[in-house]
């Protein structure tokens, strides 16, 4: 069995909290056995739609957290090289699948804080998604670049896609379910759009078409009815619409920025959290200063919103009235919040170096950041800004709350 | 000015390299781990970006390494660190690149 540590759900105030773990370690380490009953009694009843994992990528561990009281229920370690990892949900909110870095594919048992069954099952891999029946389970790999398939409940292999263009093989990024049994993902090396889809006896897999270049990372929006990835090679997004048939590559945003000189990308920002506000999107700039504001039906771009530096993430709160923004490196110390109607940065705070990921309660009224260098959570009150709690945590990166697994492409 | 560095003798690079504060070099090791480990991977096995390991590594140089970190390399995501890193920065960090790079001491 994996090493794991668990730290009793004391309801405490989260200020306390940095004691209470520690000490909540040391004596499930010194009584073994004993400690971990306590886990399974104390977890045994209990619901699962507050839960989330927090990733702690230097020391490949993951944390258990529940956002109702703001606590740390357990550690789990031996999870491998957890750099750019994330996790999705099954539909029943028990258990997590945790892609690593290391092309690690480990399923978790929230309650039980437990590794149910753990692979390596590429070189290389850089996340993936779970199918809208919850039975699959799609990983995007650089090395060997591809998309490969598990059964949800076994982690046994069901397919493999093997992203082939012009004899060699192609990083994929930007991988998402989308609805009727089916995975869309771009490849980077290739420049294209394809499809998997598992909705028949064998599965199909689709070229859509040339998305343009280096596609970096990918998103279903609109309830699944649009795939857009952004293009870091080339300005404009490919756009795919999943209402028309046949499928095709859109080029959208094509004159943006055109002649304009672009910034050094330290970080590559990330599509994921573009919610649909007031009736425009909101996403990340790459190599600009900028969020940009893209109208929903006409995929007109509508604004350009000045920020601190480059955005990485750009994420709506889930009732999209105010969208949080945080930065790539070297400036991402800070946070920015920008009110959806005004399309104006009306907040700006500095948590500490290293804010990497902003996860929201599922309505929205607390918001958690990974600020990895200080090896902290923070807790904010999403409608003050004021911050409410914090949690330790070694060099955190991604949250990920049990929530996303009712969400489409996440 | 790199080829100057270049051909400086072993001894002469030695001593700009121990010009480096403790400090700094531990902030490198962070910069290269967490940072430059967004693309190449905190284990710099790879990941968007190319593996640096080494064995991946041996057919260059420590000088040409200096440069495309400082320089980036250009139609691809590698960024020009010159605004924030010195020449002789660039230079420790391809070194121990090449040699192995250290980790992060708590």
């Amino acid at each position: 069995m994996k090493r794991r540590e668990f730290v009793r759900s004391l309801g405490v105030v989260p200020a306390l909290l940095a004691g209470a773990a520690t000490s909540g370690r040391a004596a499930a380490e010194k009584t073994g056995e004993a400690s971990s009953q306590t886990a399974e009694s104390a977890c045994a009843c209990r619901g699962t739609g507050d839960l989330g994992l927090v990733i702690e990528r230097a020391t490949g561990s993951v944390l258990i957290v529940e956002h109702t009281k703001g606590s740390i229920l357990a550690r789990i370690e031996g999870l491998g090289d957890l750099s750019h990892a994330s996790a999705v949900f099954s539909r029943d909110e028990r258990y997590a699948f945790v892609f690593g870095r290391d092309g690690g594919l480990t399923k978790i048992d929230l309650l039980t804080a437990e590794v149910k069954k753990r692979i390596i099952q590429s070189g290389n891999a850089i996340g993936g998604a779970i199918s809208d029946d919850g039975k699959l389970i799609a990983v995007s790999n650089y090395k060997p670049g591809g998309v490969r398939v598990f059964d949800a409940e076994t982690l046994k292999p069901v397919a493999d896609i093997p992203a082939t263009y012009r004899g060699g093989r192609s990083k994929v990024v930007g991988l998402v379910d989308a609805p009727g049994r089916r995975f869309l993902f771009a490849l980077y090396d290739a420049g294209e759009i394809w499809m998997a889809d598992f909705s028949g006896k064998a599965p199909e897999v689709v070229r859509i078409g040339p998305a343009g270049r280096y596609p970096y990372d990918g998103l279903i929006a609109q309830g699944g009815r649009i795939y857009i990835a952004g293009l870091f090679g080339e300005d404009g997004m490919a756009l795919v619409d999943l209402w028309q048939e046949p499928l095709q590559v859109k080029r959208i945003l094509k004159d943006y920025g055109k002649g304009e000189k672009k910034l050094p990308v330290y970080k590559m920002p990330h599509l994921e959290g573009w919610t649909e506000a007031a009736g425009h999107f909101f996403f990340p700039a790459v190599g600009r200063h900028e969020v940009l504001v893209m109208d929903g039906r006409s995929f007109k771009l509508v604004d350009k919103i000045p920020v601190h530096s480059q955005p990485v993430f750009v994420m709506a709160r889930p009732d999209g009235r105010h969208v949080w923004v945080n930065f790539a490196h070297p400036d991402n110390d800070t946070v920015q919040i920008i009110d959806v109607v005004k399309r104006k940065v009306i907040h700006t705070f500095k948590p500490g170096r290293a804010v990497l990921h902003m996860e929201f309660t599922p309505r929205g009224e607390r918001v958690w950041l990974s600020v990895r260098d200080a090896n902290r959570i923070d807790i904010h009150d999403a409608h003050t800004f004021t911050k409410v709690g914090e949690l330790p945590a070694r060099a955190p990166s991604g949250i990920f709350f049990t929530v996303r697994a009712h969400k489409i492409g996440l | 000015m790199l080829l100057a560095l270049a051909a400086l003798p072993a001894a002469a690079v030695a001593m700009a390299e121990g010009t480096l504060s403790p400090q700094r070099q531990k902030a490198l090791v962070h910069l290269v781990r967490q940072d430059c480990g967004s693309c190449h991977g905190m284990t710099l096995k790879g990941g968007l970006g190319k593996p640096l390991l080494p064995e991946n590594l041996a057919d260059r140089d420590a000088e040409t390494l200096a440069e495309i970190i400082l320089d980036g390399i250009p139609d691809t995501p590698m960024p020009p660190w010159r605004s924030q890193l010195t020449q002789e920065e660039a230079l420790w960090i391809a070194r121990r690149l090449k040699e192995g790079f250290p980790h992060e001491t708590p």
